[in-house]
């Protein structure tokens, strides 16, 4: 297995404005590799370059085989794209604007099987215009995959969509996993990296900040789990050592790495002193955490507490 | 496909675009006939000394406004709409040379003005006795079809000053209103003050008008080749073609 997409010191700059810093990308045929970030990470030009619509700065890339700048127009016979913002045309029904796009390859797939496949197929004969937003989302993967591409970009795909919409978007890009096409797909939301990828790329101001799969990302930030509880007036102060302190709502906080003996020492201390803790809640940390850990420490905003 | 067969199979599916659009239809197609209609309605149809009726003057403008409808104002409008929705880059990610898109959809305006150039020459026939000078035929085609090449590429340079699809109706008719009514379309040139001739004369619209009217000219003996209204309109043609060629855009403006 080769790699599908290879990038190296990729750099982007508009003026003095740098887009993306130098990040290095591989992704190998068959995996699904999730690039995440905040709006204005980096994301979309980092794709938008993979995809061959705009030029870089400086950097190596391979996609496919061929540098994207450079490529023949027989390179987009094997690329499908999900663009972040593209309407259907209106006036076309579902299958007539999948048959429009399938004369555009030399070998696609047959248009009612691509609509089943993203489960458009009781809406062949409708216009475009009549679908849901979730509908056309799908349309637009219909006509990225009609012409049987082995390698899938999708820039953002819910973007936008109320929850449900969203589980049932992400039921479509893993029959993706199924088909072993290979898919670089970005996203601002961590539970949707973490739902759909192999792999997570983290970048922050167009720089990697992180990769790898969740559980890796979580590591390396080194979690912290919070635990809190809403003290009485009359309670004494908890021992120093376990780094208690008020927190805005007026609750005790204490962060730790090690929650076991924290917890440990405060149940023990509370029983000597005859504390009871009212309210007491331990929390681990969400992946939205860790994401917002992770791209803090390049961005600078906030603060990470560390 | 080979780019024949991949120009085919988009022109269909532009002209399927276009017959199901309400307001690109009513403007192109319906709107001329309603204007030939009033225009002999207000002015009468007298028949002249000569035998020929009236309307004969007012079939060639309504043939004028037709054509640039179905070209310029489709054109611009359309290709404006398919960018700042994401269509023109949708299409820009295929195996598929942009310039198909393109041709396609210019192609369309051909056909397009092909078809009222029929339908109001009958119109003309059937309900005001204006007769089809079987002489100018050739003449009339190449005006026709040399009027919808070049006026569909105007539309093309123009998408990139039309910065959104909400703008793209009012600029091109801002371009295009005045210019019909200096250029003979609505008005006869003989009936305004010289200097307006004189401005309508800069651009192509009032020498495509020219170029029709000697093709339904009654009393124009021969086949009628208006050369010098042809060069001024290839001319424009030829420079919106370039100015396409350096210009066009395929990505939203957003």
């Amino acid at each position: 297995m080769g790699a599908a997409i290879a990038v190296e010191g990729l750099r982007m700059q508009y003026g003095d404005f740098v887009a993306v810093d130098g990040i290095d990308l591989e992704v190998a045929e068959g995996e699904i590799l999730a690039f995440l970030g905040a709006n204005g990470a980096g994301k979309t030009t980092t794709i938008e370059i993979l995809e061959g619509f705009r030029s870089r700065t400086s950097g190596r890339v391979e996609v496919l085989g061929h540098d994207p700048e450079t490529a023949p127009l027989s390179w987009r016979e094997d690329i499908g794209i999900v663009l972040q913002e593209s309407e259907p045309v209106p006036e076309l029904t579902a299958g007539e604007a999948v048959r429009m796009q399938a004369a555009y390859y030399s070998n696609p797939r047959d248009a009612a099987e691509t609509l089943r496949l993203v489960g458009l197929e009781d809406s062949a004969d409708q216009r475009t215009r009549k679908l849901s937003g979730g509908q056309k989302r799908r349309l637009d993967l219909a006509m990225a995959l009609v012409g049987n591409p082995s390698l899938v970009f999708l820039d953002e795909p819910t973007t936008g969509f109320d929850p449900s919409a969203r589980r049932e978007s992400w039921g479509m890009i893993e029959a993706l996993r199924d088909l072993g096409k290979t898919v670089l797909l970005t996203t601002h939301y961590m539970d949707e990296a973490e739902h759909l990828a192999d792999r997570i790329v983290v970048i922050g101001k167009g720089e990697i900040v992180a990769r790898g799969t969740a559980n890796e990302l979580a590591e390396q930030v080194q979690a912290r789990t919070q635990v809190t509880w809403k003290p009485s007036p009359t309670d004494p102060r908890p021992p120093d050592r376990l780094g208690a302190h008020i927190d805005e709502m007026g609750r005790v906080q204490i962060e730790t790495t090690d929650s076991l003996v924290t917890l440990n020492e405060l149940t023990n201390w509370a029983i000597e002193t005859g504390v009871d803790l009212p309210e007491l809640n331990v929390a681990r940390p969400t992946l939205e955490d860790i994401y917002l850990q992770l791209t803090d420490d390049v961005q600078g905003e906030g603060g990470a507490p560390s | 496909m080979s780019p024949i067969a991949l120009i085919r199979h988009q022109l269909n599916f532009d002209l399927l675009i276009f017959r199901r659009n309400p307001a690109g239809t009513f403007f192109t197609v319906v709107l001329p006939l309603i204007f030939l209609v009033i225009f002999t309605s207000i002015f009468g149809n007298q028949t002249l000394d000569n035998g020929a009726k009236v309307a004969t003057l007012y079939v060639p403008g309504i043939l004028t406004l037709a054509i640039v409808s179905a070209t310029a104002v489709n054109v611009a409008i359309t290709m404006t709409t398919r960018r700042e929705r994401g269509v023109l880059k949708r299409v820009r990610g295929t195996p598929v040379p942009g310039w198909i898109f393109v041709l396609s959809q210019a192609l369309s305006g051909v056909v397009i003005a092909l078809l009222m150039t029929v339908i109001i020459s009958l119109v003309g026939r059937v309900l005001y006795g204006v007769e089809v000078q079987f002489e100018t035929l050739p003449s009339l085609l190449i005006s026709l079809l040399l009027g919808a090449m070049a006026f569909s590429a105007i539309g093309l340079a123009l998408t990139r000053i039309i910065t959104s699809e909400d703008a793209a109706p009012a600029v091109t008719n801002a371009i295009f209103l005045p210019l019909y009514f200096v250029s003979g379309v609505f008005v006869p040139d003989t009936e305004v003050p010289s200097w307006v001739g004189t401005v309508g004369n800069l651009f192509p619209v009032s020498h495509l008008n020219k170029a029709l009217q000697e093709s339904f000219d009654p009393f124009a003996d021969g086949a009628a080749w208006p050369w010098d209204h042809w060069l001024v309109i290839a001319g424009w043609g030829i420079v919106a073609a370039v100015i396409t060629l350096k210009t066009f855009r395929w990505s939203p403006n957003r």
